[in-house]
């Protein structure tokens, strides 16, 4: 009782600390908007430790975050080879084909206004579809290896990144169209130095949707079928075997890769639209 | 969107004629094999040249028998009629006609003389049916939606009036957004039904939870939407909080709600697809993966295009309540 207790007492302790920071004086500095969630975050751990162990919750039903951090930190190794399989092979890969490819699609689709109008309400019936149900058929016909996994990522991402390229490819206004037909511009001169810059914002938009939807396809396929490695493998193995601390590693590891790939695509973003009013400051 | 039925019609139309022509190489090598077990001659004759020989060859040299591909019993690609009529099969058919279809059921509790009890009770869905098994998906579906919007519009509310609150959450809700939540799924099915909760529960929350964090960022936008003016004038008012949030912030957050709601609910059904995998007690990811357990392609094509006619259909709803909504506000939609 003492812990759960403790645990009551370290909320109280925490949230008044962040309260009194949030409106204190240093409220807008940039420590303090570090601080406070990060210690929101910690508070959340350290109720999840003391509870567990205050309850004395079994293992299999809900680990405390320590022994979760021990595990990880044990079996490295496994967690980097599994995290290789469905991050770096399958997920990256299918990311990379599927935007690439959407994108080109994008550019011809703009191309040609009746294509437009027929493919984009397609697109968009496309891109709120449960596309992760194809993952039994593309693992059926690639089979268990990484080539399935990326196939089911090309198909999850394709659509919302065809549907942003394309609003991205209309954005320029008929007035700047018009100033790059009196410099003489081409087709061609005026898609690469007016249009796609242009349409960044829009394809960065499209990227960041994509980059979380790549994990959780290829984390879900590997759920009908894999090598015996990979995040969703070791998932369903370690779940099947009650082993919850390797289940948490696992999404744990996901789950970094998941935010530092975002966080690289924001920064990205960043670099390449400084121009555009929401990356001013 | 009138304009647009006959470039729509189109793409349909190329869609459809891509998948008939997809089907030749995709099926080519069974067909053959299932035809040289029949007695036929095959160019090549060996099977161990037919192995090597590129799949165009084949197609082109045994044209006679290609227009197997279209009609095999499990092929790799089913062509577009047969999806349809597997279908038609496993509702219809399979409802009116099925020995445990609604039809008979519900006429055996007519002979056996008609009471409320028994009609609940046996008046069934065919559990082969994808009638019943797109309903059970259905209602988890719509369980979770309703938990996680509600739940999430409460954090939002809470968000916007308390600057502890947004500082500390905030951040987190964000980064969640990035984080396969689904990944999470199996443990939690399992978790809840080794505390002895199962059947529609833990779906639901999974349902939730991935309908949550989409809510919450959209209306902490949406709440904070009414710019410094109208609050002043709420101020010079001298309006409370609480009139504030009723009179003022909830309705400027309404086309904000809207949007989030149709991300939240196609992301409630993919939450209950994929609860519904671990633990095969209906719905239509059970289906999907015994499907895939026996290769009844077609059948996994049906529970498809039944997931894709379901989120079809909550996202349509969900707009067409938008727009009445948004009129009657008076909001140019």
């Amino acid at each position: 009782m003492n812990l759960i207790a403790g645990a009551g007492l370290f909320w109280l302790g925490a949230w008044a600390l962040n309260a009194w920071l949030t409106n204190g004086k240093w409220a807008n500095t940039v420590p303090v908007r570090i601080f406070v969630p990060l210690l929101f975050g910690v508070t959340l751990l350290m109720i999840w430790e003391l509870v567990v162990r205050g309850l004395q919750v079994p293992v299999v039903i809900l680990p405390p975050p320590s022994q979760i951090a021990v595990t990880l930190m044990g079996s490295l190794p496994i967690l980097w080879a599994d995290l290789v399989q469905t991050f770096f092979k399958g997920a990256l890969s299918g990311f990379a084909i599927g935007c690439a490819s959407a994108v080109v699609m994008a550019v011809v689709v703009d191309r040609y206004d009746y294509l437009r109008r027929g493919l984009l309400p397609v697109g968009n019936f496309m891109a709120a579809l449960p596309i992760v149900g194809t993952a039994p058929i593309l693992v059926m016909w690639f089979g268990f290896g990484w080539q399935s996994k990326a196939a089911v990522v090309v198909l999850m991402v394709f659509f919302p990144m065809l549907v942003n390229t394309v609003a991205g490819l209309r954005d320029t206004s008929v007035m700047q169209r018009d100033l790059m037909r009196t410099y003489g511009a081409d087709y061609w001169q005026t898609l690469f130095k007016l249009r796609l810059p242009a349409a960044l914002p829009f394809m960065f938009n499209g990227l960041k949707i994509a980059s979380t939807l790549a994990l959780i396809g290829a984390i879900v396929a590997e759920f009908f079928g894999s090598p015996t490695q990979g995040i969703g493998f070791r998932i369903s193995v370690a779940n099947g075997g009650l082993a919850l601390d390797m289940v948490w590693s696992a999404i744990l590891v996901g789950s970094i890769a998941a935010c530092l790939m975002y966080g690289l695509i924001a920064g990205l973003e960043r670099w390449a639209t400084f121009w555009h009013p929401s990356q001013r400051r | 969107m009138k304009g647009n039925t006959l470039p729509v019609l189109t793409v349909v139309v190329v869609i459809i004629a891509l998948w008939y022509a997809a089907c030749l190489p995709m099926n080519i090598r069974e067909v053959l094999t299932e035809a040289e077990r029949a007695g036929a001659v095959l160019e090549p004759p060996s099977p161990l040249e037919r192995r090597d020989a590129s799949t165009w060859a084949l197609i082109y040299n045994n044209l006679a028998y290609t227009g197997e591909s279209w009609s095999q019993e499990r092929p790799r690609l089913p062509a577009p009629h047969q999806v349809a009529v597997e279908l038609w099969q496993s509702t219809w058919v399979e409802e009116v006609h099925g020995r445990r279809g609604i039809v008979q059921s519900c006429s055996a509790v007519f002979e056996a003389g008609f009471t409320l009890e028994t009609a609940l009770q046996s008046c069934t869905f065919s559990n082969r049916s994808l009638v019943y098994h797109g309903g059970v998906t259905l209602i988890a579906t719509f369980v979770g939606f309703l938990m996680g919007t509600g739940l999430g519009i409460l954090l939002a509310v809470g968000i916007v009036h308390s600057r502890t609150m947004d500082r500390s959450v905030m951040p987190w809700a964000i980064v969640s957004q990035t984080i396969p939540i689904v990944a999470i799924a199996p443990m939690i099915i399992v978790v809840l039904y080794s505390v002895g909760v199962q059947g529609l529960l833990p779906k639901a929350i999974i349902s939730a939870y991935l309908s949550f964090f989409p809510v919450v960022v959209g209306m902490v936008k949406g709440l904070r939407s009414p710019d410094a003016m109208q609050m002043d004038l709420l101020h010079t008012y001298g309006a409370t909080k609480a009139q504030g949030l009723w009179k003022l912030r909830l309705p400027a957050s309404v086309p904000y709600l809207f949007a989030s709601l149709k991300i939240g609910i196609s992301a409630s059904l993919v939450g209950a697809i994929v609860g519904e995998l671990p633990v095969q007690k209906g719905g239509i990811g059970a289906r999907l993966l015994a499907g895939s357990y026996y290769g009844q392609t077609a059948q996994i094509w049906a529970a498809l295009f039944t997931a894709a006619l379901l989120a079809a259909a909550l996202v349509t709803i969900i707009t067409r309540i938008e727009r009445r909504t948004l009129r009657r506000m008076g909001v140019a939609a």
